[in-house]
């Protein structure tokens, strides 16, 4: 269930902050593919928390997961609730976030677990398309103009570090995240090398977001989310 | 209890549903549509579906519509189940819904082949579905709906969809 919660918080929390750029991304064609990317992710979660809360037997659904927890019962990632920044910062995220869950998913499809099998399988053919998108981007910007360049330098500079706590060892997770990081990094590793940016040393991590412990953009994103739901319960248009 | 058995007219009439998002295909052309059977004691038929995409928010509509097509072929006692495995491919697209595609102006789908994850992808010609020309340049990675990406034939011109392999 809490392992559950994790997959699903981390689609929720994505879908939301790209659906953030629908109307304000750098040209009409982004646009849709930002909010066709967070379908995607927010397709996941509702799958994802479906399932947990079928296995909590406590009777919440989808809905009673994604609207009616606090901050502080979110599991996921602290990467994901990070603010969108600069387009470069969005693309560096979604890089990130999809050659992680590439060979998560991927591991997961092939798990004991037949329900969380057949979401994994799905939600795997849709996140190497976003792993796809985010590379050509990171490429582009990366091997662009001096500005573009520094920019997405920059954003890979300072999400890096966020990537720590996705690798945090769990033997007791279904698939053990600490196994998953020679796959993300040779997701990652020849895109920023085609970009010619420079990929950042490992070191310390900030973490939590697994035990619920986030930072404070996390809670002004669910504010938002959750306001209507919370207001008009059960509110249908 | 007695095992459900296929229904030939309550496939027919599911078959016949079609897609909200791609108006010239059914939900049988495009794969969705995975089996419909019928319980012979009670009359109940269960249709399985598969979404094409996670997110897809046409599946309500279809659901809707599955229940709408067998209701009116008599069939008021109805049940639709989603499965997610195996995983949908545009490989799924019969014959004649690639045929329905390229007629209504959008490019089908190529071979669907092992799951992507390459780190930098490389691009494939697509066929414009107007005048057949191989020069042409995608303009957009994601079209109207999750499964397109969006077109142009340098030849002719002409923008046009394309159902990209999945
Ligand atoms: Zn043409």
């Amino acid at each position: 269930m809490e392992y559950l919660l994790g997959l699903g918080d981390d689609a929720l929390v994505a879908a939301q902050r790209l659906g953030e750029w629908v109307t304000v991304a750098p040209e009409l064609e982004e646009d849709v593919a930002l909010a066709n990317i967070a379908l995607d992710q927010l397709g996941a979660a509702r799958l994802l928390l479906g399932y947990a809360g079928e296995l909590e037997g406590a009777g919440r659904d989808e809905d009673a997961l994604a609207y009616l927890r606090s901050d502080r019962e979110y599991r996921n990632c602290l990467l994901v609730e990070l603010p969108n920044g600069d387009f470069a910062t969005t693309m560096a995220k979604l890089l990130l976030l999809s050659a992680y869950q590439l060979p998560l998913y991927a591991a997961l499809s092939v798990g004991a677990d037949e329900r969380l099998a057949a979401i994994a399988g799905k939600a795997r053919k849709e996140v190497a398309y976003h792993l796809d998108h985010a590379s050509l981007w990171t490429v582009r910007l990366g091997d662009g103009t001096e500005e573009s360049h520094r920019r997405m330098q920059a954003a890979v500079d300072e999400l890096w570090p966020y990537t720590v706590e996705l690798f945090a060892a769990d033997p007791a997770a279904p698939v053990d995240p600490a196994g998953l990081r020679s796959a993300f990094l040779a997701n990652v590793e020849p895109v920023l090398e085609t970009a010619t940016l420079d990929r950042p040393a490992d070191g310390w991590g900030p973490d939590g977001g697994r035990a619920g412990l986030h930072t404070e953009h996390l809670s002004y994103l669910l504010a938002e989310m959750q306001v209507l739901h919370r207001a008009h319960p059960g509110a249908r248009w | 209890m007695v095992s459900a058995v296929r229904s030939s007219d309550a496939r027919r009439a599911a078959a016949a549903v079609l897609d909200p998002e791609l108006r010239v295909l059914t939900i049988d052309d495009l794969g969705v549509l995975r089996d419909v059977t019928e319980d012979p004691a009670t009359g109940r038929v269960t249709v399985t579906i598969t979404p094409t995409y996670t997110g897809c928010p046409a599946m309500d509509v279809i659901r809707a519509d599955i229940r709408a097509a067998l209701t009116a072929a008599g069939h008021a006692d109805a049940e639709v189940v989603t499965v997610y495995a195996p995983a949908w491919s545009t490989d799924w697209i019969s014959e004649a819904g690639r045929a329905k595609l390229a007629a209504a102006g959008i490019a089908p789908p190529g071979p669907a082949g092992p799951a992507a994850g390459r780190p930098v992808p490389l691009t494939l010609t697509v066929r414009c579905p107007h005048c057949g020309a191989a020069d042409t340049e995608q303009v957009s990675r994601f079209g109207s709906t999750a499964c397109k990406s969006l077109w142009r034939c340098r030849a002719c011109r002409e923008p046009f969809d394309h159902l990209r392999a999945f």
